[in-house]
């Protein structure tokens, strides 16, 4: 079959097109469905609580993604300022991830626990009340905003038909557990925290209703803080 | 379009590729320049070799992983530690220094000094300011007022601990909300805040001021101290100075009395080593404000 066959026969040129690209598809992409390496096992990852996800929504509602990324990459001055680099496990339940390079702002994969509440709240309504040289907009109207309780169940099970591995139990309770993370010492509190370990539980925003701003704050207080560095071993199985 | 007869063209005198569209219509054979066709097979070869000594190619299981045993990450963690080794005589005689022994060295001195102005500056200076200026809620650590304590072994075991933070070994007193949990009537904290004021002297009502030293001394006394100069202990400040924290208009010393306060500073240790922790305890040091 020499060349001339085939360039004078549409469909054999399409078929043959199709049979050459698929095979550089299969080779890149279909291995990462089932080799072990692509996402290490690492213990401590769980999928977001109801008000993690609910933030993390408004996060990307809000494109905070166009400003700041969420991956430590493997460089030396990455690793120095914010910590032991992203693996690719702690973002398995993102959809979508926020990995980027584009940072207008800093990276945010592990500024869980870096500052306190009460700082992302006065940051987050004014971002010059502490960082007087930040160019950051305001997001003040995320405090001003009730978020809607109910909208939870059916996120949760969408993401759960993607592989995000909520039980009916966290989904039943998905109202419930929003409430009860801004509820701390509360019996629902103790109810999220077996369902969510390592949840943090605040009234962030100070205010009796759950708004924007309290998922938003929960959200990002709990980024890069579930698995723990001192018991992770690089050079474990399964890790490249 | 078919048929490997050639035939020149006799206007270019160039060779056609004895292909033929529309009756007449042929096409010269001009081959891509032969530095370019080389430069491509190098390429390709180039390729082979990258395959053979990087990690290349997912095999069923796993992936081929290249002579070198090259890995992003091993290679990033080799750079952090080439970084770190080529600092190890001040890293490690820091590691093992007092904070007053780090004094006394200048060279150390100075290598602590400029490793803990960055961790400051990524760390430290969202909350406390570029300068250590701080801010409304967030203290000027410039300045020589302390509300833990301005020794050097204070100031690191504020690092690495924090204030009211998740950690067991935390700083945790905090001031109560005296008027949202009712145990003042907003008269008196009206009173107390005028006496308050009267101990830097800029109280305006002084018959209020001197219904509020009751108070203060009933209430507030046990942590701010008699004369209200503050007991680094439990992180209550000097009433008597001029610095204030939330502000010293009466407004904002009712707001304090009234609602409590009780800022959170994160605790380091885990995020920074002990090193690191030493060298931002000389950086603040090193402002000024330190006893």
């Amino acid at each position: 079959m020499n060349h001339g066959t085939i360039e004078r026969n549409s469909i054999l040129l399409l078929v043959l097109c199709l049979v050459v690209v698929s095979i550089g598809g299969l080779v890149q992409i279909a291995p990462l469905y089932w080799i072990d390496s692509t996402i290490e096992k690492v213990q401590g990852m769980r999928p977001y609580t109801p008000l993690e996800q609910a933030g993390r929504d408004v996060y990307i509602r809000e494109g905070c993604y166009l400003c700041h990324s969420q991956m430590v990459r493997t460089l030396r001055d990455e690793v120095e300022r914010y910590g032991h680099y992203s693996l690719a496990a702690e973002s398995m339940y993102d959809h979508p991830f926020q990995w980027g390079s584009k940072r207008t702002g800093p990276d945010l994969a592990r500024v869980g626990g870096k500052y306190s509440d009460k700082w992302h709240v006065e940051h987050l309504n004014n971002p010059r009340a502490v960082v007087p040289e930040s160019i950051m907009p305001s997001y003040s109207w995320l405090g001003q905003t009730p978020l809607d309780l109910s909208m939870m169940e059916p996120r949760m099970k969408t993401l759960a038909t993607v592989g995000v591995p909520y039980t009916d139990d966290m989904i039943a309770n998905a109202a419930a557990d929003m409430k009860a993370q801004v509820s701390p010492d509360s019996k629902e509190a103790k109810a999220l925290l077996a369902r969510y370990p390592k949840a943090k539980v605040a009234n962030f925003d100070g205010s009796d209703e759950v708004t924007e701003l309290d998922a938003v704050v929960a959200y990002l207080q709990m980024l890069g803080t579930l698995v723990d560095f001192a018991k992770f071993d690089a050079s474990g199985p399964n890790l490249r | 379009m078919s048929g490997h007869h050639k035939e020149v063209d006799a206007v270019t005198g160039v060779e056609t590729t004895g292909h033929v569209w529309d009756g007449d219509l042929k096409e010269l054979n001009k081959p891509l320049p032969r530095w370019w066709l080389w430069t491509f097979y190098a390429c390709i070869v180039w390729a082979i070799g990258y395959w053979v000594v990087y990690p290349a190619w997912p095999t069923m299981n796993g992936y081929t992983e290249g002579m070198w045993n090259w890995s992003a990450r091993a290679a990033a963690m080799d750079e952090v530690k080439a970084g770190h080794d080529a600092q190890a005589q001040f890293r490690d005689e820091l590691a093992k220094a007092t904070l007053g022994d780090v004094k006394t060295k200048p060279e150390l001195l100075r290598f602590a000094t400029a490793y803990g102005q960055s961790v400051f500056g990524t760390n430290c200076s969202p909350c406390h300011g570029r300068g250590a200026q701080g801010s409304p809620g967030y203290p000027n650590l410039n300045d020589d007022d302390w509300l833990w304590g301005g020794k050097p072994e204070d100031i690191v075991q504020t690092i690495a601990f924090g204030i009211r933070s998740d950690h067991k070994d935390t700083r945790i007193s905090a001031m109560p909300r005296f008027g949202m949990d009712s145990v003042l009537k907003p008269e008196q904290i009206s009173d107390a805040a005028e006496y308050v004021l009267s101990l830097s002297s800029k109280s305006t009502d002084k018959a209020a001021a001197e219904r509020g030293a009751a108070v203060f001394a009933e209430n507030c006394a046990a942590c701010h101290g008699e004369k209200g100069t503050g007991t680094q202990e439990m992180g209550a400040p000097n009433l008597t100075d001029a610095i204030w924290l939330y502000g010293g208009d009466k407004a904002m010393v009712v707001e304090s009395i009234q609602t409590g306060r009780g800022g959170i500073m994160p605790a380091w240790k885990g995020r920074l080593d002990d090193t690191a922790i030493k060298a931002v305890a000389t950086y603040v040091q090193s402002l000024g404000g330190s006893k």
